[in-house]
């Protein structure tokens, strides 16, 4: 039901989709936050979610996330059924979420929250025998990609102790070493200072170079600027998809956002 | 300093990282030293003891402090361990060192038992799930015929360590219980110092997090909570050899209250706390003992009190002090 509800937003070829859901529907007791939503993301955009509060953004982006089990519908990664994969799965495939709270590890310094994802790449860390020392192999990578986001000066100091903007720039760079295929960021710019969006914006334009982004995010003047497309949500529906400028002035899509206090 | 480094930018980030703390071997050494004087000193079975729950207390950690599970039925492990060891030295004659070891497997596959469900709850409902199962044994405990009940294993063997050596000396004991003790301690400096360790660290900080970067928490939590019942267990079978004793009060819930307490006290997530909060516990109980059931209010107006004055623990605020991690 969603492309055809406005017809000014005629998708593009389907050519290349990364990740797609078809029917995805979450109940919660009684209660319907995500409602036989379809999405397709094409390879290599950065594709928005938006909407009013409530609408189940968050809640959707935890199904694609597998940080919650659809009721119904499926979820494919590059033409691959993930619907039923652990939310560890997903990300070994190539797809890596961020959350709307920074998410760095405040115990470990910012070396050392990198080389968890540098980490990864060794498989398992079952070795509980061996010393520590065999992950100094990381810290050269981990060094790069911290100095890419400018946070070299903090190399050793406890993650927890950084400023909000510099958790969200550590944050992406934990996520970066991963080398994932497609980011999925949670409200990137939430509680930020306008500097801090400024500097962010840059690093998510910068990091979707030969990248897929989803991100849901409220700041609309960020949502314009970045996105190639637009997906809106209301009341756990589609209510419109296309560019800022077809969503914009979709009617619908102002009366959601106007008229949601209303009601 | 021991690691090639690929270009001499990053040797000293490179060298900051690589190996053991210096502080921390001299406080190992240090401690060493005070421990091989100890019995000269002071009356060689309150030591031991002191080291068993140290060890005790040390096992809790690493699940409590270092992979973030406050486990509340520790005891489960350690008493069982105790009398899986008590009986086989008294009943079929085994070595200590043996008897110990059947301790420590059986701790392990309870550890195991009771972690694969507990794991699956967060929380004060992974806490309540391992109280539960505590209570269980703490109940076959009291039934099965072969802990003697009420009266526990009494008179157990200390028997020869590996069929050579008498252990009925005290001071001859002694030194395998610090062999043993000081061995699990640093057995438990190296998990957490280990690629294992370092995303137990990053699940306890931030579980989400560490699963979106793609880490199965739930296998790397059952594996910590099966270490550190097997080193609960450790220490409850070495207990068993050194008191010559097993008994109802080594799987009864406050012996797992006790244990988590000396570890908030001593500096829960710190490598040393635990043995600083298991010494001021059980020189406690031992010096108060006159006050009869007041050591209990005591323990826990202290405890009280550090909670409210140093959430950090002993050790935990001396490293405030210091700015290093002890």
């Amino acid at each position: 039901m969603s492309a055809a509800l406005d017809p000014a937003t005629v998708s593009p070829p389907k050519s290349d989709i990364i990740l797609s859901a078809r029917g995805l529907t979450k109940r919660f007791s009684g209660f319907v936050a995500v409602h036989e939503v379809d999405i397709d993301v094409e390879r290599g955009t950065i594709h928005a979610l938006i909407g009013p509060n409530g609408a189940g953004k968050t809640t959707f982006f935890n199904l694609l996330t597998k940080f919650l089990l659809p009721s119904a519908g499926t979820i494919t990664l590059n033409d691959r059924d993930i619907t039923r994969l652990s939310a560890a799965d997903i990300a070994r495939r190539g797809l890596v979420r961020s959350f709307q709270i920074s998410a760095v590890f405040p115990q470990l310094s910012v070396l050392e929250n990198v080389r968890i994802a540098l980490q990864r790449r060794r498989g398992d860390s079952f070795d509980f025998w061996r010393p520590q020392h065999v992950l100094a192999a990381f810290d050269e990578e981990a060094t790069a990609r911290i100095d890419e986001v400018g946070l070299s000066v903090y190399l050793h100091e406890p993650a927890g102790e950084l400023s909000y903007g510099r958790k969200r720039a550590l944050e992406i760079a934990t996520t970066l070493a991963l080398e994932p295929e497609m980011l999925l960021l949670d409200e990137p710019m939430a509680g930020m200072a306008q500097e801090d969006v400024t500097r962010i914006s840059a690093l998510i334009r910068k990091i979707s170079a030969n990248r897929t982004i989803l991100m849901v995010e409220h700041n609309l003047s960020v949502v314009a600027d970045l996105s190639d497309r637009i997906t809106v949500l209301a009341r756990g529906q589609v209510l419109a998809e296309g560019s800022y400028a077809d969503v914009s002035q979709n009617e619908r899509v102002i009366e959601a956002y106007i008229g949601a206090g209303n009601e | 300093m021991t690691t090639p480094s690929e270009t001499e930018i990053i040797a000293p980030v490179a060298a900051r990282h690589v190996g053991t703390p210096r502080h921390h071997i001299a406080i190992f050494a240090g401690l060493l030293v005070l421990l091989l004087i100890a019995p000269f000193v002071l009356y060689p079975v309150f030591v031991m003891k002191v080291l068993c729950f140290a060890l005790f207390a040390s096992a809790l950690n690493l699940l409590l402090g270092f992979g973030g599970l406050l486990s509340f039925g520790h005891a489960a492990f350690f008493g069982s361990a105790s009398y899986v060891a008590a009986h086989a030295a008294k009943v079929w004659g085994l070595n200590p060192e043996i008897a110990i070891l059947l301790g420590v497997f059986t701790a392990a596959l309870l550890g195991l038992a009771i972690g694969a469900l507990a794991i699956k709850r967060q929380g004060i409902y992974f806490a309540m799930v391992t109280l539960a199962f505590a209570q269980m044994v703490y109940f076959l405990a009291v039934q099965a015929p072969f802990t003697g009940g009420e009266d526990g294993i009494q008179a157990v063997p200390r028997g020869r360590l590996f069929g050579l050596i008498d252990l009925s000396s005290d001071f001859t004991l002694y030194f395998v219980v610090l062999a043993i003790v000081f061995g699990g301690i640093l057995g438990i400096y190296r998990i957490i110092h280990s690629p294992f360790g370092q995303v137990l660290k990053a699940i306890r900080d931030n579980e989400p997090r560490s699963i979106s970067l793609g880490y199965k928490v739930e296998r790397y939590k059952l594996a910590v909570f099966v270490m550190s019942a097997s080193l609960a267990g450790l220490a409850g079978a070495t207990k068993a050899i050194v008191f010559q004793l097993s008994s109802l009060t080594d799987v009864y819930w406050s012996m797992s209250g006790e244990v988590v307490l000396m570890t908030l006290l001593g500096g829960m997530g710190t490598v040393f706390g635990p043995l600083v909060g298991a010494a001021v516990i059980v020189t406690m109980e031992s010096y108060l003992a006159g006050f009869g059931a007041w050591v209990t209010v005591i323990q826990g107006v202290i405890f009280v009190a550090s909670v409210m004055l140093f959430r950090e623990g002993i050790v935990g605020v001396i490293a405030k002090w210091l700015k290093k991690p002890l």
